[in-house]
């Protein structure tokens, strides 16, 4: 899907500093060098497999299934990958890919903290330095994932700038690189920011479609009606999208965090309300005032409280291959209670915005239809959050 | 001849760059003349930008607290429109791409040539995206300046080979911001560019003691001082132009 100057249609780009350019283009030319080497693939393949817990499962909700009284319900299991989310299958590439290009260390923007948890923990195999940015608003958000970060020996800077979120830790990782290349390599940790940032995510992430339609096909003989993902960057979503893109009976649905409603201010939704714009490094559609000045987003879910979204799904959205849905925090904080009092599973609640709007699709869809959810992580990280969302005064 | 070029006819040139509406447009009014009337030779305005992620956090602050003020990129055009009554030293923008973008680059590089800018630095639009506005540039007649850091040869001459206005020398790795040592290959990045070009370079980002303004003068065809405006805006507010008058005074006496 990406042409050679890393172009997804008009999307994409390099729209980045001239003290960036070499070191995109070093990393350009590892990756392609690596990408297909035996050696490089065998190493990660066996990370996957023996340290991150791949494959993951592919789970039948039944019960939730039998409750909404329609389509078939799947539920992709990356909460169950070590380090409870679906990042650490792009940071274990990202992360050999920089130790063969020489780098000793590793940096990182993280929103809700399962990004850069998930660097701190590849760093902390491989014996990399680590430091990762995160908006200081997302250090009291997530505190417990700072405090894992740390204890995986990776140093948490807070983020004061703009917004005090997860743009800004971008902008401010990006800094940072600017300043210190030849020893550091930036794990960008979405499908985002310059080329080729957005296709080698996209490359590491496509195991979980890859995987999911190996499972799908043994469990049912044919392939879903429809996979839902959550989209913040886009990661997981591109991920769980990636093997299906060819087959077009498969709907893909990607589901942006709408805060508090796609007709307020207070929202990230940005394919359903921006424009396109060029930020970070991509042309994409992004969350601006009309002189281009980037928007202040919100939503209950650090993760996806992004104002931007990766290139090819801003493509995918112009070709109308996907669609991309908005979801609001009470919707996502609904869906989150649901899936931990229906199945047991209490997902993140970035995923929850994917599961509630299978909850809404689902219904109506006839018993023989499939649908496939991603659940991209773990909630734990949000329980204190929501259980203040809903009023009891607690505290980690 | 450009008027870009013509800023380099007066010795070695001094570059003032002034961020829009910090505190106020008055000043930055102000801190223009101030700054013409003290020797610089070309004036870098700053359209600011929500998200500078090529600035440190000097022009971070200004951006910050000139939107905050309610700038527009319509209220800046209408300052300058009204600065060239009688304001006539070379003058670029500087601002990032998303800026232009958005304000559709078509209109945006007619209003540079309707209002006598003329030039436009893109920090965030390296050498392999000029495309996108480029051909705008050039239908209204404005120069836009290209960018070149420590690089491999091949890259700094094919840069070169296509510069117009003059070439912005990004003087070390980092983000702007001043540096007490300067370490730098800047004499090779300058003998690869002249190989390769006649138009003029400057090296910017981190200067701000006349001292390190002669040392990189006396290489380069002039010095871009960004930061250290910024900063006597930031800390004197309304009173800074008297400040950037004696420091621009100073900077240029030391290059010469």
């Amino acid at each position: 899907m990406t042409n050679p100057n890393g172009r997804f249609g008009i999307h994409g780009g390099q729209y980045i500093p001239e003290t960036l350019m070499n070191a995109v283009i070093e990393l350009e030319e590892a990756y392609n060098h690596y990408k297909n080497n035996p050696e490089f693939i065998r190493e990660l393949s066996a990370l996957l497999h023996e340290y991150a817990g791949r494959p993951s499962r592919l789970y039948f909700a039944e019960k939730m299934t039998q409750d909404l009284g329609g389509a078939k319900i799947y539920l992709k299991r990356e909460d169950l990958n070590h380090t409870g989310a679906h990042k650490i299958n792009n940071v274990l590439g990202q992360a050999l890919l920089a130790k063969r290009m020489g780098k000793t260390r590793l940096i990182a923007e993280t929103g809700a903290g399962q990004h850069g948890v998930a660097t701190a923990t590849a760093a902390a195999l491989m014996g990399m330095e680590c430091v990762v940015f995160m908006g200081e608003e997302d250090t009291i958000r997530q505190a417990l994932n700072v405090y894992r970060m740390r204890l995986l020996g990776a140093k948490v800077i807070p983020v004061k700038t703009g917004t005090a979120t997860l743009k800004d830790a971008v902008s401010e990782a990006m800094r940072e690189w600017t300043s210190r290349i030849s020893d550091t390599h930036y794990c960008l940790g979405s499908v985002m920011g310059p080329h080729p940032f957005p296709t080698i995510v996209r490359d590491f992430q496509a195991v979980i479609s890859m995987e999911m339609k190996a499972q799908i096909l043994e469990k049912e003989g044919r392939l879903p009606d429809a996979v839902l993902a959550c989209v913040g960057g886009g990661s997981n979503a591109i991920g769980s999208f990636y093997h299906f893109i060819e087959d077009k009976s498969v709907r893909l649905i990607g589901c942006e965090a709408a805060g508090r409603g796609v007709d307020t201010f207070e929202t990230a939704a940005t394919v359903n309300t921006g424009r396109v714009g060029i930020f970070h490094g991509m042309k994409s559609y992004f969350c601006q005032d009309e002189y281009g000045q980037i928007a202040p987003v919100y939503s209950i879910s650090a993760g996806l409280d992004y104002p931007g979204v990766g290139p090819e799904h801003a493509y995918l959205h112009d070709i109308g291959r996907a669609e991309y849905v908005p979801v609001t925090d009470e919707e996502a904080v609904e869906a989150f209670e649901y899936l931990a009092k229906t199945e047991g599973i209490i997902p993140a609640i970035e995923s929850a915005h994917a599961v509630a709007h299978a909850m809404k699709i689902a219904p109506a869809m006839n018993r023989d239809k499939i649908i496939v959810i991603t659940v991209s992580g773990r909630g734990d990280k949000d329980c204190a959050a929501i259980a203040r969302y809903r009023g009891e005064d607690i505290h980690e | 001849m450009s008027n870009i070029r013509k800023a380099f006819e007066n010795g070695k040139a001094f570059i003032a760059f002034i961020p829009c509406g910090d505190p106020e447009l008055d000043t930055t009014a102000a801190a223009v003349r101030a700054a013409a009337a003290n020797g610089a030779d070309l004036i870098e305005l700053g359209i600011p930008f929500s998200d500078p992620t090529a600035e440190g956090p000097v022009m971070q602050g200004a951006s910050f607290r000139a939107l905050r003020g309610g700038i527009t990129t319509d209220k800046i055009f209408a300052f300058v429109k009204e600065l060239r009554r009688d304001v006539t030293i070379p003058m670029v923008f500087m601002t990032y791409s998303n800026v232009v973008f958005s304000y559709s680059a078509d209109r945006f590089f007619s209003a540079c040539r309707d209002l006598g800018a003329d030039g436009v630095i893109l920090p965030d639009l390296p050498f392999e995206e000029k495309e996108e506005f480029l051909p705008f540039c050039h239908k209204y007649g404005i120069e836009l300046v290209s960018l070149i850091a420590p690089a491999p040869e091949s890259r700094i001459a094919a840069i070169a080979k296509e510069a117009e206005g003059f070439l912005y020398i990004v003087s070390g790795p980092g983000a702007a911001g001043a540096k007490n040592e300067i370490k730098t290959d800047l004499a090779s990045i300058v003998s690869v560019i002249r190989k390769n070009t006649d138009v003029p370079c400057a090296v910017g980002f981190g200067i701000s003691t006349p001292e390190q303004a002669k040392e990189m003068a006396d290489i380069a065809d002039g010095i871009i001082a960004n930061s250290a405006i910024a900063k006597l805006l930031e800390t004197c507010g309304a009173d800074a132009p008297g400040h950037i008058g004696r420091y621009v005074k100073s900077m240029k006496a030391a290059m010469q």
